[in-house]
């Protein structure tokens, strides 16, 4: 009985324990709520995809009403990954968040953090789970509207110009998208998704079509911070509490290449946006120079959080590089990496919020001879950041790995060097940081620099440790991430709209 | 020319690009936040334009009528008004605490604010 409805309770369990976590008031009740919550969530989500390797493409009728015309949620092993890749990251930050929380937030705001962060997860998590491409808007709305606020409880006043400047550029990207998809709706009279593949390639010569495709296009490319649109996101990570930093860092960003991934492949079917279009003279330099420029930039920081921020959007530009070749193993790089990435950049942003929470500050200069107050944390950060720089044993490894095989596949060997050219940068910028904290002294200055802190608590080391050992986990033991992403790649080239329905 | 039945078309490019443009150039925050508005509503209208059935009258059953117009849309348009307005309130409280932090509303002064130590 409650099996036949997972689909929707993913969605809608975190959406009405938001409201009850303004009820409870008390931060510790709230936050049990949430912990419950986002943990029913990830078990949800691994039924689901469990439920898809078994028996194929899940279609879940909302409210009863038969697709097209109602909304259909649908789960094929793409999202069911991206559902999982969300959910997870969502369970791990939250145990975390409870000393990071009251140590940055005001205790008395801190119920209404708890509501935000489960009304941004159930967001994530619709955007991804739907296949109905007018309800993409209203999630994506959602778990905008609900990280504008996360960024600006941030206790820098800078968190609200960020929070500001990141609600004016997503509210663009968010109605670019709601004219294109205006657009497309106009011309085929459907929204659902598989139905809008099926009636796409009749009108798809028509202006109106191609005029659609490029404002989805940018206005998916301006949520996913995709390069040069990225312009909101490193004052957004940087300013925001650290518990948000890390949760939209790993998922975020990752849902909104998920949503481009469809839209390329599934709505507009690889032939109309590779073959007609042309769409890989755009993506593939546009990726290329996110990777160098945001690389080059993160080295010259001296904020760390900044500096990671920066990392972020060059990573993009990889999941970007991988899509953007339109095969199989390149967009299986692509989908490999939103994983990867979720789980190095969540180990990272994590280690740093257990140095904000001791020393009150993430500068680089604040963070001198910090390895030896902080070996724990410091070490952590170290070995995410190898995971970062991509050195074998590591998902950072396996990621690149695919990537550059796909680039040679292509015959774009030149490619490859850039990849390992922008691997270099990675480890520039992870080495800055890790010379600070472990062979410089501490700062002669009494309570400014990291002479008289003490080590994370356990609850904050155990989640950040968590994700560090998965990222070496996931760099041995392939099989499950590499073996689901080349599926969901294979499933999203071969039979663009997505098999028979059950 | 302008063909007739293209009119409402235009005016949603025009008042979309208006709009825009305000939320580019303007250095006011509240400014900016009437420029998105009016970005907003612009694709309202577009919806709203291409739901229309010529010679159909508004969807409500009546035996009278034969050709109503398209519902959907305006289904659609009440979901993106409630997020506009929720979009305009977020945006514009968070208007009230820059000018509770900074003492100011210009963009420029803020970022004068923000260089200087």
């Amino acid at each position: 009985m409650i099996a036949a409805h997972l689909p929707a309770l993913q969605v809608v369990l975190p959406l009405l324990a938001a409201p009850l976590c303004v009820l409870l008031r008390r931060p510790v009740a709230a936050w049990a709520l949430a912990l419950a919550v986002s943990w029913a969530a990830l078990a949800i989500a691994v039924a689901l995809l469990v439920q898809v390797l078994d028996s194929g493409v899940v279609s879940y009728h909302l409210g009863g009403w038969p697709p097209p015309w109602g909304i259909e949620y649908r789960i094929d092993l793409v999202n069911a990954f991206v559902l999982l890749i969300v959910a997870a990251i969502g369970a791990v930050v939250l145990p975390f968040a409870r000393a990071s929380v009251a140590a940055e937030i005001p205790a008395e705001r801190a119920y209404l953090f708890y509501a935000l962060y489960l009304l941004c997860l159930c967001g994530l998590l619709g955007i991804t789970i739907t296949g109905d491409a007018f309800n993409v808007f209203v999630f994506l709305e959602i778990s905008s509207l609900s990280s504008y606020v996360l960024i600006s409880l941030g206790r820098d006043r800078r968190a609200l110009t960020a929070a500001f400047q990141y609600l004016i550029m997503g509210t663009i990207g968010a109605t670019f998208y709601l004219i294109g998809i205006g657009l497309l709706y106009a011309m085929t009279g459907t929204l659902n998704m598989a139905d809008l593949a099926e009636r796409i390639p009749a009108v798809s010569d028509t202006r109106t079509v191609h005029a659609a495709f490029a404002f989805i296009l940018v206005g998916i490319g301006l949520k996913a911070a995709v390069f040069p649109l990225h312009l909101w996101l490193p004052n957004a990570y940087c300013y925001a509490p650290s518990v948000v930093t890390a949760f939209l860092a790993a998922t975020a960003t990752k849902v909104s290449v998920y949503v481009l991934l469809r839209i390329l492949f599934t709505l507009f079917g690889a032939d109309f946006a590779f073959a007609d279009l042309e769409i890989v003279t755009l993506l593939l330099p546009l990726a290329v120079f996110g990777m160098l420029m945001a690389s080059t930039v993160a080295i010259f920081q001296t904020n760390v959080k900044r500096l990671l921020a920066y990392s972020s959007v060059a990573q993009i530009g990889y999941m970007v590089l991988g899509i953007s070749l339109a095969t199989t193993t390149g967009t299986t790089a692509g989908i490999v990496h939103l994983f990867n990435h979720a789980m190095i950049k969540g180990a990272l942003f994590l280690a740093l919020g257990c140095v904000f929470l001791r020393l009150d500050s993430v500068e680089l200069d604040d963070m001198a001879g910090l390895a030896k107050r902080m070996p724990w944390t410091m070490a952590a950060f170290v070995a995410a950041g190898f995971s970062l720089i991509g050195l074998p044993s590591t998902t950072g490894f396996i990621s690149k790995f695919v990537l550059v095989q796909a680039v040679i596949e292509d015959g774009r060997w030149y490619l490859a060097l850039i990849i390992l050219l922008s691997s270099l940068l990675a480890l520039i910028y992870v080495w800055r940081v890790v010379e600070v904290a472990y062979f410089r002294e501490p700062a002669a200055k009494a309570g400014t620099g990291a002479t008289e802190v003490s080590e994370a608590p356990l609850a904050m080391l155990l989640p950040t440790w968590l994700l560090v050992l998965a990222n070496y986990y996931f760099g041995l033991d392939t099989s499950v991430t590499l073996g689901v992403a080349g599926r969901a790649a294979a499933s999203l080239l071969g039979a663009a709209p997505l098999g028979a329905a059950p | 020319m302008i063909e007739p039945g293209l009119y409402n078309y235009w005016i949603f490019v025009v008042l979309m690009m208006i709009g825009f443009f305000i939320v580019i150039s303007r250095g006011n925050l509240i400014k900016k936040i009437v420029g998105l508005n009016i970005f907003q509503t612009s694709v309202f209208l577009l919806y709203i334009s291409f739901g229309k059935v010529e010679g159909a009258t508004a969807p409500i059953l009546d035996p009278r009528y034969t050709e109503y117009s398209n519902p959907l849309p305006h289904v659609l348009i009440l979901t993106a008004i409630v997020v506009g307005v929720a979009t305009s309130a977020l945006g514009l409280a968070l208007v009230v605490r820059i000018r509770e932090a900074y003492g100011t509303v210009e963009e420029d002064e803020i970022l004068r604010q923000d260089e200087a130590p």
